[in-house]
């Protein structure tokens, strides 16, 4: 029992490591580039864990959570643009999308969580597919195919001066600029990790633990007296709600919303990458998976360059570590991970290795 | 009045039937044993009791109230707890996740948990621990301690004896007898030793339908009845 306790205590110290980091990102890492992947990897990790409250958690698999990002994503692009860049219409967006993704999350929820596993999969499939599409036709309200830029709120322009010193220019506070991209930054970070509090609270609770009982064996959850269908269809909203908020706090991040950065398929994709790489069934894991899927996708283009560079004096090497080839090294590394780690980084750091 | 009562009760599994205007009622307080042999329709008189059967013909009343049309979630917040054959624990979870699951609101009344801890002092030892890893009578410990977490007014166990050792049995015996007190326990038994010693009343049940109901004592003087309605049961079990 020990062990297991060390284990889990050695998952949680890396991954409020990186929290930490991402705390004090702006200081640390002080290229723009680099506030970025921090921000992207606050939100992804809010996103993968409210997905790893479905297929980890519950078992539910779900094809459609991009969706909801997109719905909050969406909202609060649609408020910004047509109303204008202040809280009013931005809080008008959030909720307007946090309302659609808990309507359509309740009518899928309720209308095929009875039905098995895999017919569910292919709603939320095809409800997603529809919302792609809906996106890219309906262009006067999203944008369609090119998106829609508009501008956050004032507080959160990059040109707005936070702080200002003695002669009214913007206070540098460790060579940082307190203007208003750091408040943009510090918005988008507080919100996740309280998204991401909130969720270790759920899965900490009598709930989450009903919700592991579900995921084990539904009748004999049924058998003691829990309506399986109910709770699947609570925690398909829960997540629904996070994803939309994400969607809502990313889209304000960005100041863009497009069908690519929140509806595609490549999100899902990756997002379902991130929950095996950190580990289903593990709120953690959620930190894991996300932070190194996001830096490898930011990252591993440079650094295959820099190999690549390093061995031009041998045949063949440079051709196969060409910057490229970067998604052929990404599955590569992905299948090795999986092998390594078949519970995922953090689930088999938990569990111990099993062979 | 009777606390539970099954009327005229038709279930089919696949094109067999299995029940056929089973008729039982079961008297408030102590163990009710259902005999039988094997196939003959114990389990699946609890099943349906539970609702684990789609719409089976014929009614279920407990407390006076018709429960036959209620899910089976709903049955189980009547205050009827099951502890199936199979024991129906969660094995991925710890045996503290498995006993706050049998809670009402997620948390332990102390007096309720001291006296499982009292009746089954391994489940306190292996609190933390993740119930697959549990011996057989360790988990048959927990499924039974789930169900006494919160006051029930009838718990269906089936078959809690089998693939123990006999002191486990002995130990699971003594713990029933406490629960009765206090609770009404419908008991299907194959291994009859264990239903006599704990039995106040039962019932034997063939070819799914109940064959003879009455005093446990008077059954278990009588052997020519034991051996005419359960001469099979009785080599493998007694």
């Amino acid at each position: 029992m020990n062990r297991t306790m060390n284990r889990t205590l050695s998952v949680k110290i890396i991954a409020l490591t990186v929290w930490g980091l991402l705390l004090f990102s702006p200081f640390l890492f002080q290229d723009v580039r680099q506030v970025e992947v921090a921000a992207r990897i606050a939100v992804f990790i809010v996103l993968v864990a409210s997905y790893d409250l479905l297929i980890g958690y519950t078992g539910i698999v779900s094809f459609a959570h991009t969706m909801f990002f997109g719905f909050g994503a969406y909202g609060v692009a649609i408020a910004l643009k047509q109303i204008g860049p202040g809280w009013g219409a931005w809080t008008l967006g959030t909720l307007s999308g946090v309302a659609v993704s808990i309507v359509v999350a309740i009518l899928i929820g309720l209308l095929s969580l009875r039905v098995k596993a895999i017919f569910f999969a292919m709603i939320t499939l095809a409800a997603a597919s529809v919302a792609l599409v809906l996106a890219s036709q309906l262009s006067q309200f999203t944008g369609g195919e090119d998106g829609m830029i508009y501008s956050a709120p004032d507080l959160l322009k990059p040109s707005t001066k936070l702080l200002t010193d003695a002669e009214g220019d913007v206070l540098r506070i460790f060579d940082v600029r307190m203007n208003g991209k750091i408040a943009a930054y510090y918005f988008v970070f507080i919100t996740c990790a309280l998204m991401f509090w909130a969720m270790l609270r759920i899965v900490g609770s009598p709930l989450g633990t009903v919700l592991k009982a579900i995921r084990e064996n539904e009748g004999r959850a049924e058998g003691i007296g829990y309506r399986v269908v109910a709770y699947r269809t609570a925690v398909f909203v829960i997540a629904a709600t996070t994803a939309a908020l994400a969607g809502a706090v990313y889209a304000t991040w960005l100041r863009y919303t497009g069908p690519d950065t929140t509806l595609s398929f490549a999100i899902m994709i990756d997002i379902l990458l991130m929950v095996v790489i950190g580990g289903m069934g593990t709120m953690w894991g959620a930190v894991i998976g996300a932070t190194l899927m996001v830096l490898a996708q930011y990252y591993l283009r440079d650094l295959m360059e820099v190999a690549s560079r390093a061995t031009e004096a041998i045949p063949l090497l440079p051709e196969l570590l060409s910057p490229d080839r970067w998604l052929l090294w990404l599955g590569i590394i992905f299948i090795l991970l999986v092998y390594f780690f078949p519970a995922g980084i953090a689930g088999t750091i938990i569990r111990g290795r099993t062979k | 009045m009777s606390l539970l009562s099954i009327r005229n009760m038709d279930v089919s599994i696949g094109q067999y039937a299995v029940l056929h205007g089973l008729t039982l009622d079961v008297p408030e307080g102590g163990v009710f044993v259902l005999l039988g042999r094997n196939g003959a329709g114990k389990t699946t008189t609890l099943r349906s009791i539970m609702g684990l059967w789609d719409r089976p013909a014929g009614s279920v009343t407990f407390r006076g109230e018709d429960i036959s049309s209620l899910h089976t979630s709903d049955i189980a917040r009547k205050g009827i707890a099951f502890v199936p054959e199979n024991m129906g624990i969660f094995g991925g979870l710890t045996v503290a996740e498995n006993m706050v699951l049998a809670t009402a609101n997620g948390k332990f009344d102390p007096a309720r948990l001291k006296r499982v801890y009292a009746l089954f002092p391994a489940l306190e030892q292996f609190w933390n621990k993740q119930a697959w890893s549990l011996s057989g009578g360790q988990k048959q410990m927990l499924a039974v301690a789930r169900a006494i977490i919160e006051p029930r007014d009838l718990i269906l166990i089936d078959e809690p004896t089998k693939g123990l050792a006999p002191t486990i049995i002995h130990g699971m015996g003594e713990a029933f007898k406490d629960i009765s007190q206090s609770t009404t326990i419908l008991l299907v038994e194959q291994n009859f030793a264990f239903a006599k010693s704990l039995g106040r009343d039962m019932a034997v049940i063939d070819d799914g339908q109940v064959v003879h109901t009455g005093s446990m004592a008077d059954f278990a003087a009588d052997t020519a009845l034991q051996d005419r309605l359960l001469s099979l049961s009785m080599e493998e079990g007694a």
